[in-house]
């Protein structure tokens, strides 16, 4: 299989709550998708399904090689191939920079310690955040923090990274430091889904932006959908975004 | 026919005071492995091993610590088997104090963000290794202070021992009364002694309270 993650017919439900109705997905290596939407629409669900954070109920997901509804799906295997970034970063507050982006490598690939910490260098030094290898977390800023959770999650030579709307909790003049990261990396080619707000970003830097809507996609193709909607759903959240 | 209050009983309440902090041990480091199981049972996503963990939290906190030390003092040779006051003041008191440290450590394994568990998991952690790595050190900051905090009803309630004639210093300093009759010195200076232990430990207790509350280090 070419595409990195696929879905097929993806349904999914919290208790009567139907969140997707039928997600139909491809994303092919080195592609950047942005995931929008109002919120509710089921774009933070559908991203969280590819890391197998949420459970689907119908539907196949394949991601990175991993077929998600595997009962024998090695988990530990696919999030070693799958970053994640979060909203609320969700770094370790007892661990310093360094200690939060080598604890997996050391743990799970077993990695020496001064190979660790020169892996922490690098992450870092590609967030631009070299000279705070040894501080905590709550030293830093929102933005950096946020870039120490990238670095980490880079630490793990991901196959392809998963942003979930990481610049919705950060002041508006700390975005722009995350979002240089992100297109930094997506123009070395990481295969990127994200979910974002950030609509002159997705403009941008996505190769395909998704437009979803009440559980399905209800729109999609290359980032000129924003500036010439078809749907008039679209048109509307454009609309409200400017 | 009685005998002054002199350096002879301080002599025989230290003794005392000696089984009243070997007591406490026993408790706390028995209640605490056992509580810790507890807590793990508690936060368990098997609802059966969770329901078990609630109902025996709520049954021993339902229960004065006296009565299961009578119940296992005076119950337990009825079915055969005897134990002695120590026995069965230990039993007694780590039954009790893993119940406390229990809740205690299961709401602040809780009070870890769920976002905490969720990045551990993604970033491949076992489950082992998210708990030792990443939830435990956490958990251990917010338990502290009110595990600290407890160990002052342990070593408060070990007095009880006395009633089914553990010689622990309350049970001594009984004696000690029955011997010089000087009730208010025998008492006052037992008081002291357990003043003496309890309040450095809520010292301890706030200054943890404080440290944490400053800095989530």
């Amino acid at each position: 299989m070419s595409a990195v993650v696929k879905f097929e017919n993806v349904h999914m439900s919290y208790g009567a709550v139907q969140v997707l109705k039928g997600i139909n997905l491809e994303i092919e290596k080195g592609q950047v998708v942005a995931l929008i939407g109002r919120s509710g629409s089921g774009k933070s669900t559908a991203l969280r399904c590819v890391d197998r954070l949420e459970k689907i109920n119908d539907g196949e997901i394949w991601a990175c090689g991993h077929r998600l509804t595997n009962p024998n799906l090695d988990l530990r295997a696919l999030r070693q191939d799958v970053g994640i970034v979060f909203q609320s970063y969700n770094l370790f507050p007892h661990l310093t920079v360094e200690q939060n982006i080598t604890l997996a490598p050391r743990w799970v690939k077993k990695m020496e310690r001064t190979a660790a910490r020169k892996l922490a260098e690098e992450v870092l030094e590609q967030v631009g955040l070299a000279e705070k290898i040894d501080s905590y977390p709550e030293q830093l800023s929102g933005g950096q923090q946020q870039r120490v959770a990238i670095a980490r999650s880079l630490a793990m030579k991901p196959k392809m990274m998963l942003f979930d709307e990481v610049t919705s909790a950060l002041d508006p003049e700390l975005t722009g430091e995350v979002l240089k990261v992100m297109e930094d990396l997506a123009a070395n080619g990481m295969t990127m889904l994200l979910v974002t707000h950030e609509m002159a970003f997705a403009e941008r830097v996505a190769d395909r932006v998704v437009f979803m809507h009440q559980g399905r996609i209800r729109e999609e193709g290359p980032s000129s959908i924003l500036t010439n909607p078809a749907t008039p759903e679209l048109k509307s959240f454009v609309g409200s975004h400017h | 026919m009685f005998t002054n209050f002199s350096l002879v009983h301080i002599q025989v309440l230290l003794n005392g005071l000696l089984w009243t902090v070997i007591l406490s041990m026993i408790s706390f480091v028995f209640g605490g492995l056992v509580g810790f199981a507890l807590a793990l049972g508690g936060i368990s996503k098997n609802r059966a091993v969770a329901g078990l963990v609630n109902a025996y939290i709520s049954l021993v906190q339902g229960t004065p610590v006296l009565i299961l030390m009578f119940v296992i003092y005076f119950g337990l040779p009825i079915v055969g088997i005897e134990v002695s006051s120590l026995v069965a003041a230990s039993v007694a008191m780590v039954i009790f104090s893993s119940a406390f440290l229990g809740t205690i450590w299961r709401a602040s394994l809780q009070s870890v963000a769920r976002t905490q568990w969720e990045a551990a998991d993604c970033l491949a952690l076992s489950g082992w290794q998210r708990m030792g790595l990443v939830v435990l050190p956490q958990a251990v900051r917010i338990a502290t202070p009110p595990t600290v905090g407890f160990m002052v009803q342990i070593v408060k309630n070990t007095s009880l021992a006395s009633v089914i004639g553990m010689a622990e210093v309350t049970y001594i300093a009984k004696q000690v009364n029955a011997s010089t009759f000087q009730p208010f010195t025998t008492y006052l200076v037992i008081a002291l002694f357990y003043f003496a232990i309890c309040f450095p430990l809520s010292v301890l207790s706030r200054r943890f309270e404080r440290i944490y509350s400053v800095s989530r280090r």
